[in-house]
């Protein structure tokens, strides 16, 4: 499936998935079928995916995430930029994330 | 943190936590937890070690209730536990089932559901597929056709049941494996039921079986253990059974032995019971291993809490050494221990201590051990001093060495 991400528009953590933090890792458990390839599999980020996941609150746009982390990371705006939409991507791609409707967001 | 080391790495990595190494720095206080929903269960297996009526009113009385078992749950998810192993009994037979299992993956579990499958219906299987359990739900199987199954189970109308709810879990495509029970109405049929299990999507290997089988775990009846005991297999069965694909077992059970052959000294758990692992009975009791409940060994979870018990009174437990001179002459110096299912659990259950050496399972491993040639005849494990160079030389070669164990006992 391919998913794309849309800089304007903010995601939030799916209901279909259950977040820990055990002994410093951020582990991603599925709740409901079809969330990963396997039925078995269990997800974890790296601290690059775990600084874009925390932002991912389903207010801010992805251009103020993008913004929010060149602030705090050394890095190019482009190179930060890509990781975002990536990794947004790839997490929309496994129903890890959902996209929040313009309305729900300005609320 | 530089940014462009901390890309390195994929943002999103999957895990497999049976394979991959998720504990970078330090592993959560408890990492898996097995409850024994009930102790009641709706078959009546002739070898149980520890199943009561479906309707025993003392039993129900003194269950786990819903939200006590939702709080331990949450207690252990709050320790960093991945996997829950829900038994019993027939965990099944628990009304609230579903409650409990929504709460685990609501909490981020893993479960593995350990059933005879006769209580699966179609709201189960339904639940089980849209909120998957992430672990392969695991059947025990007791017979091929309805004269050997029921002949273990002594419950009439089970073997339909059973494969209705196996053929439940296979319409929804939910993953499960099955065991076996060898037991003598079922011997016959072996390789029907290993060829029907390599036909189970989800089996990546043959099955695994119960051979020899615990007393009753409370140590509630003679009569019951009478029984268990003329169901035990011989040495010389059970070495045919072990054999039945020679070279596999020969070649596994040299690593095996290049692993955990060594005399383990006075210390009562060289085993792994108690780190990183706990049972709870169903009545809140928490236990090392889900066979040991000498009240010496148990925690109440009604009166504190499953980190002071994992943190405070397991390592204490751990430390226990044998008293019982016999174990201390044969068991701590025999370097077959690792092979050996002698363990507290099973002192417990046969003989009521800690620390007493259990004839059968004595037996059984010397067969085994004189099998492969790293006995003699008539030598005794805890006799040899060699021990060492034997098993060098068993797991080297990967092959029998039945000349080695032949000279030593003609030598003699």
């Amino acid at each position: 499936m391919n998913v794309k991400a849309d800089l304007g528009a903010s995601y939030l953590h799916s209901e279909n998935i259950v977040v820990r933090e055990i002994e410093g890792e951020l582990i991603i458990v599925p709740l409901v079928s079809g969330i990963g390839d396997m039925e078995d599999e269990l997800f974890t980020l790296n601290q690059t995916g775990r600084a874009i996941w925390e932002k991912l609150d389903g207010r801010k746009t992805l251009e103020n995430v993008v913004a929010e982390l060149r602030a705090e990371f050394e890095a190019s705006p482009g190179e930060i930029e890509r990781d975002v939409v990536g990794l947004t991507e790839e997490l929309l791609k496994r129903k890890m994330l959902v996209a929040v409707q313009r309305d729900e967001a300005s609320l | 943190m530089l940014w462009s080391r901390a890309i390195e790495n994929p943002y999103c990595e999957k895990l497999n936590t049976a394979e991959a190494k998720l504990w970078k720095d330090k592993r959560p206080a408890l990492e898996s937890l097995d409850i024994e929903l009930t102790e009641r269960c709706n078959c009546n297996c002739i070898q149980c070690y520890i199943n009561l009526p479906a309707d025993d009113r003392n039993a129900l009385r003194r269950e786990l209730s819903t939200e006590e078992v939702k709080e331990i749950l949450r207690q252990a998810a709050s320790l960093g536990c991945l996997r829950l192993r829900l038994t019993g009994g027939e965990p099944l037979l628990r009304e609230d089932f579903s409650e409990i299992y929504m709460a685990a993956r609501r909490l981020g579990l893993r479960v593995a559901l350990l059933t005879n499958a006769t209580l699966i219906t179609p709201e189960i299987a339904r639940l089980l597929a849209s909120i998957p359990p992430l672990e392969p739900i695991e059947i025990t199987v007791y017979g091929m056709e309805r004269d050997s199954y029921e002949a273990v189970t002594r419950t009439p109308g089970s073997f339909e049941a059973a494969w209705q709810g196996i053929h439940l879990l296979l319409a929804e495509g939910i993953p499960f494996i099955v065991k076996g029970a060898l037991l003598p109405p079922n011997r016959l049929e072996i390789e029907w039921f290993e060829q029907w299990a390599s036909t189970i999507p989800w089996m990546d290997r043959p099955p695994s079986y119960s051979v020899i089988f615990d007393l009753r775990a409370r140590r509630d009846s003679t009569e019951k253990n009478r029984r268990i005991r003329a169901l035990r297999i011989s040495p010389e069965d059970l070495i045919e059974f072990l054999s039945r694909r020679r070279e596999e077992y020969l070649k596994q059970m040299g690593e095996f032995c290049s692993r955990f052959t060594q005399p383990p000294g006075s210390r009562l758990f060289p085993c792994g019971a108690g780190v990183g692992g706990a049972c709870v009975d169903a009545y809140g009791a928490l236990q090392l291993c889900l066979l040991l409940r000498h009240p010496d060994m148990v925690y109440d979870l009604k009166e504190g809490s499953l980190r002071h018990a994992i943190e405070e009174f397991f390592p204490k437990v751990r430390q226990f050494k044998a008293q019982n001179q016999e174990y201390l002459n044969r068991c701590a110096r025999c370097f077959l221990q690792g092979l050996c299912e002698q363990c507290p659990a099973q002192s417990w259950m046969e003989h009521g201590t800690l620390d007493t050496p259990v004839d059968y399972l004595c037996e059984i491993t010397h067969a085994q051990a004189r099998d492969v040639g790293l006995l003699g005849a008539s030598e005794m494990s805890w006799e040899v001093r060699d021990w060492r160079e034997r098993v060098r030389r068993f797991s080297g070669s990967g092959a029998i060495d039945q000349d080695y164990g032949r000279r030593k006992s003609t030598s003699r």
